[in-house]
């Protein structure tokens, strides 16, 4: 699965970094507390989040995630989008709530993928 | 390299935004200087970790690394409350931090237990009142 595909499966718009929309992921994980983003090792991940603040770029940048998508509507400030475009990071934003969200990813075949 | 590369950092409070700026720089510095990936997963995420925790409890403070050929040592010194009982803040899950810092998505209580599990060593020196210094080392 790539960038694209999900963007694509979660109707989501591309907010930055549309020039790697073709950057594959492996595996996703899904959470509003970065510390449990934190605690497990992914590879290739996508990370989906309620929470929308510039700890997120961080806590992904620090975890090699290659793409965040934002649930529920939410979009991040400038200030969010110019830290993931210095960081090579796409931010999408999806209205599907996260159990939708991340439920769509994984009967297309997306999985945890927790190596601990 | 042969010599010690030492890099310090003042991490301030004052702006939860910028909480992380030091690890990033890090993780930066270290890509540059090609070391394996997964050391360098390794050493943000605990740095992060521990730098959240500064701004979170402390005030902000200083962090030291050192990256030597054998190993990356981090140092986190700051100058805050200090850890009443260090057993339980080891343990995942306890958490003093207040409420408005769950809404960051910070004070799960995974904080110094991540910090443990991705380091190869960590000691920490507290007193109440004085302050609290952390130091983890990644072997390379």
């Amino acid at each position: 699965m790539t960038v694209q595909d999900i963007s694509e499966l979660l109707n989501a718009r591309v907010l930055c970094c549309d020039d790697m929309l073709q950057h594959p992921v492996h595996t996703a994980c899904g959470s509003d507390m970065m510390s449990d983003v934190l605690a497990f090792v992914k590879d290739q991940s996508v990370l989906l989040t309620g929470l929308c603040n510039p700890q997120v770029i961080r806590t992904a940048e620090m975890m090699d995630i290659v793409c965040i998508v934002f649930v529920r509507g939410k979009e991040p400030d400038e200030a969010m989008l110019e830290l993931a475009q210095q960081r090579g990071i796409p931010l999408l934003s999806t209205k599907h709530r996260m159990f939708t969200a991340c439920g769509l990813l994984y009967t297309h075949g997306l999985s945890g993928g927790a190596k601990n | 390299m042969s010599d010690t590369i030492t890099l310090t950092y003042t991490v301030s409070n004052e702006d939860f935004t910028r909480a992380g700026e030091a690890s990033s720089d890090v993780k930066s510095r270290l890509k540059q200087m090609n070391v394996d990936p997964a050391v360098i997963r390794k050493v943000s995420i605990a740095m992060y970790e521990g730098e959240i925790n500064m701004v979170i409890h402390a005030e902000g403070g200083r962090i030291t690394v050192e990256i030597s050929p054998s190993e990356i040592i981090m140092t986190l010194a700051d100058k805050g409350p200090g850890i009443a009982d260090i057993d339980k803040a080891m343990q995942a899950g306890y958490s003093t931090a207040p409420d408005n810092v769950r809404s960051l998505g910070f004070g799960a209580g995974m904080g110094l237990p991540n910090m443990k599990k991705y380091t190869d060593e960590m000691q920490i020196t507290t007193e109440l009142g004085v302050g609290t210094t952390v130091v983890m080392k990644v072997y390379l």
